[in-house]
């Protein structure tokens, strides 16, 4: 049985749940765990970077879209200085994204060599 | 005279000729290594290496990890199994291309090994195999078994019914992914909804993306709007990466960012990308995309569309770059990633070239064949033209048909398709006017279900979509309200089918490597579906049911169907009276009919029917002051036989023969049956004045004069082409009505004594 992210079976997101206006988008979104699933089959299928991301994507699925979207903005091309990056990861640790914060860590000390922070 | 003071000679004709072919259009580029401009093998492209300490990749291709880029410093922390560089290196080049081919070297062995090799050693690898090896390699490399297809839906006026009916056609004709875009931007989140009720109109399972703006597009798949991405591009060098604004560390987290909310999601690179834009630091197109391959594994993107894309006709300028597009193709498959391979923009002018660009990849099969097949067409297509569009789907199903290949696509029936994009505009109206989105007029309705095009839709309010997309982001419209809104309507089925596809992000099944939903919803990916291809017998066959799908195009004809269609001309105007007996009068000309001429046949393949023919040769026999009659020679359907048969009973010596579908020729009776005075071999270009011509030789012929023959009707047209199959069926009708002792009979012509 899957559950979506907001702990409700999705076997349970019907129409008739839906038409009864009991239906949420934090039912259509899906849990960290079953990304962590996923992340298993793509190691045993030969493929550990895209394990690596579904294991960053559970961290990022707790988080709120606008958020998830900023941290995008963020790490694009001389959109933040050092300590935006060094907010931003302590945000995520805080958060217990602590994979996304190590990727925001790395890309920061990058960024600094190659000349791409604001 | 010097030669700079000659008048400019111009060409001969031949070349005149031959400048004028559409594959003269094309640009062809010298090798230019110092512009990018080179397929393969680059002076400047580095030799393989590759050095750890400790863990760490201190040397990549040559280049210290100090002065690594940011693509270096990426693929040399992300992309490569350490554990197995060191023996995945010191292969061979040659032997590893090898193995690649070796069907007896198993897919995951070859996957393992690429999966410790830098991008120059791939690069390197891939440049050795040949045209036919890089099918084999395809067939046997591919992640999943099952071949599929993806169309794009787009037009000039984003036309939501338009887009849905479209939508709504892709699916029916087979494609499993939709992908569609925007002339203007702010229409996007209206498209993405119009395509996506199209969509489910037809079919469940289709997958829908909206390509735009990356944020853009991440938006719009957090609302669930669409329900994959692709248009997240890398590029081979540092520069151009820069400048699509994203670095490998933002695009590795958009890509966990669509896998959070449980989309499926691939990128896109693709071979000249970089030379177009002026920044290949001399390298070849092909090491440029072994980076951005290497990339794509490295960030966890599950796929990559590549094999040119935008910049195919940069590498087809080149000596062998339409081989190093298949190349990139097969080399995300060595990195165990989905392929969609291209075979998008438009890569030539000429049918031929593009044709040639695409059929490797055809028949070796690939997880989509093309990243875009432009389902609508040309003009509508708002990524531009692409390499196939609708102009060419029965071209493509008679491909699939001919090399009994599944190129992913099905016929569709007209009464069929014409009921789903009926369904599709209704659903479209009915949604957008419950979600307060717009309103339409009965004529555009009525013109985007018949529309061939964007152009046969003169109603289309440009301001809807604006209007339409700006309502959605500001009321926060996501996809569940689309499904309620589609069941208040009352199209519950379309309603489950795009709920189904929302439970699919929460399942998650369909973000690994290759996914694609069968009609059932049932996952087609790496994982459930894995290629197992070992050599004949073994990995992707067609189901019967599949294969029927592929081999029943709507065009095929059976003789049962000829018959009928011919049943549809009957007459009775020509009718047997009795038997034929030898004619005396030196004016005699007989025509002899074959057997099925007035039985079953009444049609000649010009469309004449036989006995517009037939009053054509008398009027002209007429004209010559001689007299016709009409035998129905029963014992052979052979045309000589039938004319000399003919010819033998008339007064006169000289006979017709007549085949009912139309074939004609002049015999005389002391000929031997496959010579004859004149024949008239190309039935389907026969008119009127051609057996009018007939009857007057003919009857020259039997005054003892030598008329000049009348010349067969000339044609550049595939005749043979377009009537063989026709004649097989009429040939089969012609010997049913056969008898060895079957008796000439004498006819008569309604309006003509016999």
């Amino acid at each position: 049985m899957t559950l979506a992210k907001s702990g409700r079976p999705v076997s349970e997101v019907t129409l008739d749940a839906l038409r009864a206006g009991d239906v949420d988008i934090e039912d259509v979104r899906i849990h960290p765990q079953t990304l962590e699933i996923q992340a298993q089959i793509a190691e045993e299928h030969g493929n550990p970077q895209l394990a690596a991301n579904f294991r960053r994507a559970a961290e990022l699925a707790l988080l709120p879209d606008s958020l998830v979207m900023g941290i995008y903005e963020a790490l694009r091309p001389r959109r933040s200085t050092r300590e935006d990056f060094e907010a931003v990861a302590a945000d995520l640790e805080a958060r217990g994204a602590v994979l996304n914060a190590a990727l925001v860590r790395e890309a920061a000390g990058i960024y600094l060599e190659r000349g791409l922070l604001r | 005279m010097t030669v700079d003071e000659r008048e400019p000679r111009q060409p001969i004709g031949r070349f005149r000729f031959m400048d004028q072919q559409r594959v003269n259009l094309d640009g062809f580029a010298v090798e230019d290594a110092s512009l990018g401009l080179i397929a393969f093998d680059s002076p400047a492209d580095p030799q393989p290496s590759l050095s750890i300490v400790d863990g760490r990749v201190v040397e990549m291709d040559f280049r210290a990890a100090a002065q690594f880029d940011i693509i270096d410093t990426f693929i040399s922390v992300h992309g490569l199994d350490l554990g197995v560089a060191a023996e995945a290196m010191a292969i061979d080049n040659l032997a590893f291309a090898r193995m690649i081919v070796d069907l007896g070297t198993s897919r995951a062995e070859v996957v393992r090994l690429a999966a410790g090799m830098t991008p120059a050693k791939l690069a390197q690898v891939l440049a050795l195999l040949r045209p036919a090896e890089l099918v084999i390699a395809m067939t046997k490399c591919r992640a999943r078994r099952t071949p599929s297809n993806q169309a794009h839906v787009t037009n000039r006026s984003d036309d939501p019914l338009l887009l849905a009916a479209d939508a709504a056609t892709a699916a029916a004709f087979g494609f499993r992914e939709i992908e569609t875009t925007v002339p203007v931007l702010g229409d996007a989140p209206s498209n993405a909804i119009a395509v996506s009720i199209g969509a489910a109109v037809a079919s469940r399972g289709i997958l829908v993306q909206c390509s735009v703006e990356e944020a853009l597009e991440l938006e719009m798949g957090m609302r669930g709007l669409v329900s994959y991405a692709e248009t997240v591009s890398l590029y081979g060098t540092e520069q151009i990466f820069i400048d699509g604004d994203d670095t490998p560390w933002s695009k590795a987290f958009l890509t966990s960012a669509y896998a959070s909310r449980g989309i499926k999601m691939r990128v896109t690179s693709g071979g000249g990308a970089e030379a177009l834009m002026g920044s290949a630091e001399g390298r070849s197109m092909f090491y440029l995309e072994a980076r951005c391959v290497a990339l794509a594994r490295a960030i966890g993107s599950q796929g990559v569309q590549n094999g040119g894309i935008d910049s195919a006709s940069v590498a087809g300028a080149v000596p062998g770059g339409v081989r190093s597009l298949m190349a990139e193709n097969l080399m995300v498959m060595l990195r165990n990633l989905e392929a969609c391979t291209g075979n998008d923009a438009l890569m030539s002018e000429s049918d031929v070239r593009r044709t040639s660009r695409t059929h490797p990849i055809f028949i070796g099969g690939s997880d989509f064949i093309c990243s875009g097949f432009g389902s609508i067409q040309r003009y509508d297509n708002m990524f531009g033209p692409s390499q196939w569009n609708a102009e060419d789907i029965d071209d493509f199903l008679a491909m699939q048909r001919d090399w009994g290949v599944d190129g992913g696509l099905r016929t569709a029936a007209e009464p069929h398709v014409a009921a789903l994009r009926q369904r599709a505009v209704e659903a479209v109206r009915d949604v957008y006017r419950i979600l307060g989105l717009g309103d339409f007029t009965e004529a555009w309705m009525a013109q985007a279900v018949d529309a061939a095009g964007s152009k046969d839709v003169p109603d289309a309010d440009l301001m809807t979509p604006l209007t339409a997309s700006r309502l959605i982001r500001d009321t926060n419209v996501t996809m569940l309200d689309v499904v309620l809104a589609l069941d208040e309507a009352g199209y519950e089925i379309e309603a489950e089918r795009l709920l189904d596809m929302l439970h699919a992000r929460v399942h998650g099944d369909y973000l690994q490597t290759a996914a694609i939903f069968t009609e059932d919803m049932e996952v087609l990916s790496l994982v459930t579906d894995p290629n197992d291809y070992a050599g004949p017998g073994t990995g992707y066959v067609p189901t019967p049911q599949r294969q029927a799908e592929i081999d029943a195009i709507r065009q095929e004809r059976s003789v049962e169907d000829l018959r009928v269609e011919q049943g549809s001309y009957r007459s009775a105007a020509l009718t047997a009276v009795g038997p034929a007996t030898a004619g005396h009068d030196p004016r005699d000309v007989v025509i002899g009919l074959s057997p099925a001429a007035g039985r079953a046949i009444w049609r000649t393949l010009s469309g004449l029917t036989v006995t517009q023919a037939l009053d054509e040769l008398l009027a002209g026999l007429e004209e010559e002051g001689c007299v016709g009659r009409i035998v129905r020679v029963n014992d052979t359907i052979d045309l000589g036989l039938i004319g000399l048969t003919a010819a033998r009973m008339a007064g006169s010596g000289i006979g017709i023969g007549l085949q009912a579908k139309g074939t004609a020729l002049i015999h005389r009776r002391d000929l031997t049956p496959l010579a004859n005075l004149e024949l008239y071999s190309v039935a389907p270009s026969l008119t009127r004045a051609s057996y009018r011509q007939m009857g007057i030789n003919a009857g020259r012929h039997a005054k003892g004069a030598t008329p000049e023959p009348e010349r067969n009707p000339y044609s550049d047209e595939a005749i043979e082409a377009r009537y063989h199959t026709t004649v097989v069926s009429l040939v089969a009708i012609e010997r049913q009505w056969c008898g060895p002792t079957a008796r000439p009979e004498l006819m008569s012509l309604e309006g003509v004594a016999p």
